[in-house]
Parts: structure tokens; C-alpha cells; sequence
């Protein structure tokens, strides 16, 4: 519990009181005539310091502070177990950001020198994805808000919980222009994001905001997670903390995430094991180990196939049951299919067709049964449509996939008698056939245009391998520009070392992304490496700067295709359509004239870096070279100008 | 702010994966080693390397035609019979937009067969570390 402090004035009083000061001793009486007080005070604020160093006036006592409510904000952000604060400086939060470095001696939270605001939230992204828990961003309540809102969508759209506090100036005569405090001023702060955060508050008093940060941390870390963000008035910081204030830090405790109803689990189960071609569709699954190894145990227990959406890291990749590799195959034998925190699981069981006029067609069974399990159902908001489209199921429990595998394991193995498991191996032998030839498969195409120049992502891949294979590795980068060759070629069994997409479709991700989570990795002793997007990049270069800044060790291998490669189709493919010529859909999608160097960027970042390597026979003595600094504790880059996918 | 609708989005990284490996339709496309057509005709492989770059078709095959699971099948060495090929291109029955002859004649699809014939055959891999 935090203890206030006695304190001889409030800040208004503490202003007034300055500028009587500076008044007297800087200006003479006559200068200031007409102004009223506030203004008074705005010009006399950057005076101060001298003012104080050299000739205290008799009000001395209050141009200091013991404690303001920042330091008790500080005290609360402690309690929630939040190790980092990724921020740009900003005026609003000064007060917080100060306390944070000072009264909280800059541990637990950190402060993380971020040059973008977008790149603050989203190695929030990164980070809580791999550390299970959120850490927090300071931001501007205008500015910055407006810098962070994409990411913040992005993680939303992930269902992944950031911890955002913000800063605004709600007294209008306390704000001074001179800080821009006006344009940095906002009536309901949060409404701009309030679409894609999961709660929000503007605290009133230091004890609403202890209640508000405490309840803003659970709700962003109950099933379905999702970022949350506070207001903290830049008065309500800066304010020494009242006498008579009796402040609290309120009881954390974390909601049990909702698990299905016993009913429909013996229900599910029961359609599980009675089925021929049972499936299992997972995009978000798995948040943790046990995650994985329930999920396994499930599939094993039914012999079924496992179609991983790679939203997460749900399923081993070398795993026999695994089929993400024929989904179609899969798809179109089952008889029940039961999707797990399955986002878009209507497209898991349907095809849509990109022509002049779109079609789609169902790829399952006409009569197969469906189940869903997903928290997802437990809130939906209306405007942005990340719900995807609606799939009719047949059994939908609105509850936590991976709280309710424990109940649905056991039901499904009381169900299983002996007759029933000897059936079920057949069935898993022909699985693991099929699992083997795609694997294989997987091999073989990765070695079309093995010696090409730019070089091949197939070649990228198991270079890249072969350097880390022995590693504790974790890749933190997407994976979906990249022809998905780890998930097709590694071995993926640990929930840390695939973290999925960023949710929202949002560029400018992946960098800030992968630094959170090499952030989050580097207590654990991990490697990270992450296959970095070029036109990515370019969306949030300076991350690179934070990594070096911090010593975050993290190897980024450029996929760099010189293009926005999906938008250069999509032009293609609309140049097709209207039938006028193909060869000029290069005007807005390439970066060939000038050639970005991303070696020389990152270098400027004070990032080692190699590049641009453009002989897969040079490929493998430079990543040696990037993963001996990253070893020593530091980020490394290595640009690879690739083929397009 | 780019859009995140089109080949990356689950629905049509099913699709793609569904080309791939399921639909007859487009599995013709897979470049297939047995067949060596007799009336495939003339084409300079040079040209059609410039062809097949300044048209696109690397955007979804890959500058070698090694394709990709997200875009588009492989396509070389060994490509498909021309005939087969060609009536694919210009009414194609997948994800690919179909190219008329405005856009690619058929010398010039003759002289982008020549250089996907002209692709060279990659190491096995059996012998490469990491595809063991």
C-alpha cells in the first residue's frame, strides 16, 4: 500500500507561487500589466531553473515536491508485475516518465527508448506474445495516440493484451501553449482507438486510477485478450499527492479464463470419437506450453489431423498428425471438423474465388458437423470487421479453447474403448503417410532455384537453419510473405518459437514486433531471429536504434524482395482484369530506383549489419558473422535481396 | 497503409495450398518431367526471359518459375506441354488472371516456354544440409 505524503501545496498553488516569484525577481512589475495570471505563468515556467539555482524566493518549499501522484502511478504499474514502458518522451506524461526513471529506479518497469509510437505498441505486441503478459506504453493522449492507433488495432485484431497509458491535458486554463499543450489537449482521449481496445478509463482521482490500472490489467489479460489503455491527466501526475489522501493499491487478481459447459464438451467429444474423419482447425489456440502438449494429447487421443492456421504456435510442426500442409485434403474428407480459437474459421472451410465477380464454394462435406470453440464469441465489437465471416456450426461453446482442452481430453478418453483405438491407429498411420510426404515435399521445392540470384526464400530458409538448428531459437517474425518455409521445413514444438501474425493486416509490424519479442527473450537466454519484410521495414526503421540502444539481441535476415510485393499483384492483377498491359504495375509497388540499402540503414542505427547479398554462396559466412555479435548480446542484421516469395 | 485482403489472407493461403496439392485443375500447371511435347514451337528463351519478367509472371512463380505455395505452382524446368500452358494462360480456371493475347502474344508465350525449358535442374535434397 502506498503512503502519501504531507506536501505544503497543490500545483496551482505550487504556479502561483512561482510566479509571484518570477514576477519579483525577473520582470518589473509594469512589464506584466494586463496579463492575467495564466499567461503569466506560461512564460514564467521556462525560467524557472535559474530562478531556483541562483536565488530562491521565499516560497522556495514549494518548487519541490516529496511525492506527486506520478510516483503513486508508478507504485501501481509496479504491483501489476509490468517489467517494461516502451515510450517516445512527451510532455503529457513527463511526470510519469520521470517517476518511473527516478522513483522507481528505472526497474520494473524499464523505460525503453522508442523513436515511434507505433513501434512502442507494437514491441508490446511482440513482447506479450512471448512473455504471456503485457507491458506498458506511454504515449501522448493526441500525437501519440495517433501515432500507436494501427498497432494498437493489430494487436487487438491478435487478441493480444497491451498496457497503454496516455497523457492529456483536461484543465484548459492549466494548459500552456508554450508546451503545445493546446493541440495536445483532447475531451475523451481514448474515443479515437475506443473501437479496437477492450476497455478504457479517464480517472478522476489517484485512487480511481489505482482501481481503474488494476481492472484495465485483468480485463486485457481475460480471454479474449486485447489492449486496454488509461488516461493519466497530466494534473492529476504532477499534482503533489493530498494530505489527507488515502490511497490503496487494489488486489490483482486475474479471471479464470471461461472453459466450456460440461454439457457441450461431452457433446463435442462424443462427435469426435464416433467420427470417421475427425479434424481440428486451430489458429489462436495455444497461449502457453501446456497449450501445445494438451492440444497433442488431444490429437493423438482421437488420431486426428490437426490443420494449424498458424495464429500461434499451436501444434508441432514435425508432429505426424499435423496437415496444415493439405489443408484441402483434410478439409474435404472430414466428417467433423472442431475448431479451437479458429478466427476465421469459415475460411478453414471454404474457398473464395478473386475474379471479376468473386465467388466461393465450401470445401468441406455438405453434411460434416462442426464445433467451435472460441472466446471470440464472448465479444465482438460492431465497426471494424475482424470477425471475419460467420460460420454456421453446429456445437459453439463461447469459452477459452485452451481452459476447456483439459475437460474435453478426458471426456474423449472415457469415450474410446479398445475396438475403437485399434481403428484409430489405422486411421493415424494413413495421417503420418501423409504428413511425411508433404514434409518431404516441402523439401523438395525448396530446392527450385537453389543457386539463383536474387536468392530463392527456399535457400534463405535452410541457411538460416542450418546456423540456428542448435540455438534455443525463437522466431518472432511473420511468416506470411515467406511461402510459410519454417513451418514447412522446422521443427517447431516449443509455444515460444512461432508467435503468428499481426492480426490486423498492418505493416510496419514485424520489426518493432520481433525487437519486443527478442526483448522478452533475452532474459531467458533465447536466440531470436526474425525474417524481416523490406517494405516492413521502411514503415519502422528506427526500431533498429532501440534495439542497439538497449542491447537487445536480436539477428534480422532481410527478405528483400524490393517491392510491396502483395500490392505489385494486386496491381498485376487488376492490369489483367482491364486488359491494358502488365508492365507498368511496377509504378507504386517497387523500390528499385534507388535500391534501398538496408545494411548501411542499419549500420546508421549503430546495428552491425551485412548486405546486400545477392550470391546464396555468401549467404551462409555472413550469418555466421551476425550470429557471433548477436551471441555477444547484440542486434544483428543481414540483407538478403530475395526472390519475390 | 497497405491492405491486407488478397494472397495472404487465410482464405486464400487455403486456396493456394488447395491449387497446390488438390485441384486438377491447376495441378496441370505443376511442371511434370514425363512430358517432352513434340509441336512445341520455336522460342527464343532469352527473350522470353525478359518476357516473363516484364509481364509479371515472375510476381507469382518466382523469377526461375520455382513457384511458391502463397502464389503460384512451380512452373520450371520441365515445364507442362505448351499446348497446356498456353490454353491455361489464356483462360486460366484458378487464382491466376488470364493474359490475352494483347497483352502476351503467342511467340511470346512460345519464347517464355524456351526459358522455362532452360531452367536448370536443382541439387537433390538428399545432399544438401538442412533438407536432409
Amino acid at each position: 500500500m502506498a503512503k502519501s505524503k504531507k506536501l505544503p501545496a497543490g500545483r496551482r498553488e505550487f504556479l502561483k507561487s512561482v510566479v509571484a516569484g518570477a514576477a519579483t525577481l525577473a520582470a518589473p512589475a509594469e512589464a506584466l500589466p494586463a496579463q492575467p495570471v495564466e499567461e503569466r505563468v506560461s512564460r514564467a515556467m521556462p525560467v524557472l531553473p535559474p530562478l531556483v539555482e541562483s536565488d530562491p524566493p521565499a516560497e522556495a518549499e514549494v518548487l519541490n515536491l516529496d511525492r506527486s501522484g506520478s510516483d503513486f502511478m508508478v507504485d501501481v504499474i509496479k504491483s501489476l508485475g509490468i517489467e517494461y514502458v516502451c515510450s517516445v518522451a512527451g510532455s503529457s506524461f513527463r511526470a510519469l516518465h520521470e517517476s518511473v526513471i527516478n522513483y522507481g529506479g528505472n526497474k520494473d518497469p524499464e523505460f525503453i527508448t522508442c523513436c515511434h509510437e507505433e513501434s512502442s505498441v507494437a514491441m508490446g505486441h511482440g513482447y506479450a506474445k512471448i512473455e504471456g503478459k503485457p507491458l506498458c506504453v506511454f504515449a501522448h493522449g493526441t500525437v501519440g495516440l495517433q501515432h500507436a492507433a494501427m498497432a494498437i488495432y493489430n494487436a487487438y485484431c491478435d487478441r493480444v493484451p497491451v498496457y497503454i497509458v496516455i497523457g492529456n491535458n483536461l484543465d484548459a486554463t492549466m494548459r500552456d501553449s508554450a508546451y503545445g499543450e493546446w493541440p495536445h489537449s483532447v475531451q475523451d482521449a481514448a474515443a479515437m482507438v475506443r473501437d479496437f481496445v477492450k476497455w478504457d478509463d479517464a480517472p478522476m482521482s489517484l485512487q480511481h486510477f489505482a482501481e481503474s490500472a488494476v481492472r484495465a490489467y485483468k480485463i486485457a489479460m481475460t480471454p479474449p485478450m486485447a489492449p486496454v489503455l488509461l488516461v493519466a491527466d497530466s494534473e492529476l501526475q504532477e499534482n503533489p499527492i493530498a494530505a489527507d489522501a488515502a490511497l490503496h493499491v487494489p488486489k490483482l487478481t486475474l479471471a479464470t479464463p471461461p472453459q466450456g459447459d460440461s454439457g457441450s464438451v461431452a457433446e463435442a467429444a462424443r462427435l469426435l470419437v464416433q467420427a470417421q474423419n475427425p479434424l481440428i482447425v486451430v489458429d489462436r489456440c495455444a497461449r502457453t506450453q501446456k497449450g501445445i502438449d494438451l492440444l497433442v494429447e488431444l490429437a493423438e487421443t482421437l488420431q486426428a489431423g490437426v490443420i494449424d492456421q498458424a495464429g500461434r504456435m499451436n501444434f508441432p510442426t514435425r508432429h505426424p498428425l499435423n496437415q496444415s500442409s493439405r489443408r484441402g485434403a483434410a478439409v474435404a474428407s472430414a466428417d467433423v471438423i472442431m475448431g479451437l480459437e479458429a478466427t476465421d474459421f469459415w475460411s478453414a472451410l471454404n474457398t473464395m474465388h478473386d475474379q471479376v465477380r468473386r465467388t466461393s464454394r465450401p470445401i468441406m462435406k455438405p453434411d460434416a458437423k462442426l464445433i467451435s470453440i472460441t472466446a471470440g464469441d464472448l465479444y465482438t465489437k460492431a465497426n471494424y470487421q475482424d470477425f471475419y465471416r460467420y460460420a454456421g456450426v453446429d456445437l459453439a461453446m463461447a469459452a477459452d479453447a485452451e481452459a476447456t482442452l483439459p475437460a474435453l481430453l478426458e471426456e474423449t478418453r472415457r469415450l474410446i474403448t479398445t475396438d475403437r483405438k485399434r481403428a484409430l491407429q489405422d486411421r493415424g498411420a494413413k495421417l503420418a503417410a501423409a504428413h511425411d510426404h508433404a514434409l518431404e515435399q516441402a523439401r523438395t521445392d525448396a530446392t527450385y532455384a537453389w543457386d539463383a540470384s536474387p536468392v530463392s526464400t527456399g535457400r534463405l530458409c535452410t541457411e538460416v537453419w542450418n546456423q540456428i538448428k542448435d540455438e534455443d531459437w525463437s522466431l518472432v517474425s511473420i511468416l506470411r510473405h515467406f511461402s510459410w518455409w519454417p513451418l514447412r521445413l522446422w521443427p517447431f514444438d516449443k509455444y515460444y518459437q512461432y508467435l503468428g501474425t499481426q492480426g490486423g493486416g498492418g505493416i510496419g509490424y514485424n520489426a518493432p514486433a520481433s525487437v519486443g519479442a527478442a526483448l522478452a527473450n533475452k532474459k531467458h537466454g533465447r536466440f531470436s531471429v526474425s525474417i524481416q519484410d523490406d517494405g516492413d521495414l521502411m514503415f519502422a526503421p528506427l526500431v533498429l536504434w532501440t534495439a542497439a540502444h538497449h542491447r537487445i539481441p536480436l539477428l534480422s535476415v532481410m527478405h528483400n524482395n524490393r517491392a510491396y510485393h502483395e500490392e505489385l499483384m494486386h496491381v498485376q492483377r487488376m492490369a489483367d482484369r482491364h486488359n491494358r498491359g502488365v508492365d507498368r504495375a511496377t509504378i507504386g509497388t517497387t523500390f528499385e530506383d534507388p535500391k534501398m540499402d538496408f545494411a548501411k540503414l542499419a549500420q546508421s542505427m549503430g546495428v552491425y549489419a551485412e548486405g546486400p547479398i545477392t550470391d546464396p554462396n555468401e549467404l551462409a559466412p555472413a550469418l555466421r558473422r551476425a550470429i557471433a555479435v548477436v551471441k555477444r548480446g547484440e542486434p544483428a542484421l543481414v540483407d538478403v535481396v530475395t526472390q519475390p516469395r | 497503409m497497405k491492405t491486407f485482403r488478397g494472397y495472404f489472407s487465410p482464405a486464400i493461403m487455403a486456396l493456394a495450398v488447395t491449387l497446390c496439392f488438390c485441384s486438377s485443375r491447376v495441378s496441370v500447371l505443376i511442371a511434370a518431367q514425363e512430358s517432352k511435347p513434340s509441336d512445341t514451337p520455336a522460342g527464343n528463351a532469352e527473350n522470353g526471359k525478359r518476357i516473363f519478367n516484364k509481364i509479371g509472371c515472375y510476381q507469382c512463380h518466382g523469377h526461375e518459375g520455382q513457384g511458391s505455395v502463397m502464389t503460384g505452382p512451380r512452373i520450371a524446368p520441365d515445364p507442362v506441354p505448351f499446348e497446356v500452358l498456353a490454353g491455361y494462360v489464356r483462360k486460366p480456371t484458378g487464382e491466376m488472371p488470364p493474359y490475352t493475347a494483347k497483352v502476351v502474344s503467342d511467340q511470346e508465350l512460345a519464347d517464355i516456354y524456351a526459358f522455362l525449358q532452360s531452367r536448370p535442374h536443382p541439387p537433390t535434397a538428399k545432399n544438401i544440409p538442412g533438407l536432409k
